[in-house]
């Protein structure tokens, strides 16, 4: 097998270790070196050596590849997957590893670590899980070294130079790519969730109301205010029944921020009636001294649609005894 | 710039057309409470929906407007304050106390009908 050119890239990464390589070899390793001096000879010996690592690699493949699945398993990692799965992943992810040693690039290698993590993250596989197994391939690949070079140990030193910082390189590229894969769907996920958590509901014509359910955060209560005023903007409302049933407690900016957000409705000319303040939520509100004079509130949320009704001139009248459904 | 005040019916409109300076403001404001009852005006209405910032100035000279529309004998609704300027100044403190506010102007003349001073007399002078 004809291994690629290596590209100019990393020709320059590798040239940092060449020279301690160097170092390693004739005294104490000096970092201040001049890159500048490595040789081309140098440089080509780097690059023959990884040549070899991969063609080793290669040869090597099947029996490497088992061992390490057979590590996987011992360790009790990737436990949401079946042993075939497990198999497979393990067989393109040995390739794509040699291949990245092998170009020295790793945009191939950290697509294919956002893909997986795409794969499996849906299917509960931990960060722990990933790291360990892309260390784990680093050490069955290590060991398999040591086993074929041990005989001559400046060359197992030579080669070892060559490996390592590429394959740290490999698993911090691995581990970031799920890392960023991971917050990305949090992220997504947090979008979704805040974009659910404050509807605007328009119950009759000049009536909105907005029920609002769990811990509301500096975060949310920005946006809800937002939602609140722009809803009342476009819907031309006239009264807003903000219902806080829902909300386990609240704390003093978020306290201040909804006195806030009522005062603002007034300016845009609606009323806010606030609705369902627990008990425990009323006593935070007067232990902090917010001022609530200003806050138009009543018991529950039926109660403050009724409220808004009145204050809108409606009457509900009860035409006829409700119709109940008779069993059939 | 000037900001330009309509007559329509027994009240007054002045639309904020653009920012408007300090000294913009206290002409709109000395305009607005001569003009009220050389027109006899019942109402006063103010349109910032044009306005994009409305800071302590802006807030104290249109309050002033409505206090002393007050004691000419008129009411004032302020009208068309943008959401995002409306939490802007509410964080900054500025909440017009006692100065009504409504939506837009159509909201406006709906309050004024229902609340403004002398509606009931003038109906009664008519018939």
């Amino acid at each position: 097998m004809t291994p690629k050119v290596v590209s100019l890239q990393h020709t320059r990464a590798i040239s940092t270790f060449v020279e301690r390589v160097r170092h390693g070899q004739e005294g104490p390793m000096n970092g201040s070196q001049d890159v500048a001096t490595v040789t081309q000879a140098r440089l080509e010996t780097t690059a023959s050596r990884l040549r070899e690592l991969v063609a080793h690699l290669r040869h090597q493949r099947a029996q490497l590849r088992e061992e390490w699945a057979r590590l996987i398993t011992e360790a009790k990692l990737l436990t949401a997957m079946t042993r075939e799965e497990l198999f497979a992943e393990a067989t393109s992810v040995y390739d794509n590893y040699v291949e990245a040693l092998e170009t020295g690039t790793y945009e191939a290698l950290q697509a294919y670590a956002r893909n997986l993590s795409e794969r499996i993250i849906p299917r509960g596989v931990e960060t722990h899980e990933v790291v360990g197994i892309v260390l784990l391939l680093r050490d069955v690949l290590a060991r398999s070294l040591f086993a074929t070079y041990h005989e001559d140990f400046n060359k197992l030193n030579r080669i070892l130079d060559a490996y390592e910082p590429a394959a740290n390189r490999i698993a911090a590229t691995v581990a970031v790519g799920f890392v960023q894969e991971r917050e990305r769907i949090i992220r997504e996920q947090q979008e979704a969730i805040r974009e659910l958590s404050t509807p605007v509901l328009q119950v009759r014509e000049r009536l909105l109301i907005l029920p609002i359910i769990g811990v509301i955060d500096p975060h949310r209560a920005r946006q809800l205010t937002e939602q609140l005023l722009r809803g009342i903007r476009t819907n031309r409302a006239k009264v807003v029944v903000l219902d806080i049933t829902g909300v386990p407690y609240i704390d003093s900016p978020v306290a201040n921020h909804l006195v806030q957000t009522v005062e603002a409705a007034r300016l845009l000319g609606a009323i806010v009636i606030v609705t369902g303040l627990s008990p425990e939520i009323a006593q935070t509100l007067v232990n902090i001294g917010v001022d609530l004079g200003k806050m138009n509130t009543v018991g529950d949320l039926q109660g403050g649609i009724e409220e808004a009704e009145r204050l809108l001139g409606y009457k509900v009248v009860l035409m006829q005894e409700p119709v109940v459904a008779h069993s059939v | 710039m000037q900001v330009p005040i309509l007559k329509q019916g027994a009240y007054l409109i002045a639309t904020v057309q653009s920012a408007l300076t300090d000294e913009d403001l206290r002409q709109l404001r000395d305009t607005l409470v001569l003009q009220v009852s050389k027109v006899r005006a019942r109402g006063v209405i103010v349109d910032v929906t044009a306005l994009d910032v409305i800071d302590s100035f802006a807030t104290r000279t249109l309050r002033d407007v409505a206090y002393m529309i007050r004691l000419r004998g008129a009411e004032t609704v302020i009208v068309g304050i943008q959401p995002e300027v409306a939490f802007s100044m509410v964080k900054l403190g500025l909440t017009l106390e006692g100065v009504a506010t409504s939506l837009d102007l159509e909201e406006g003349l709906a309050y004024l009908n229902r609340n403004g001073k002398g509606h009931d007399q003038e109906v009664r002078a008519h018939r």
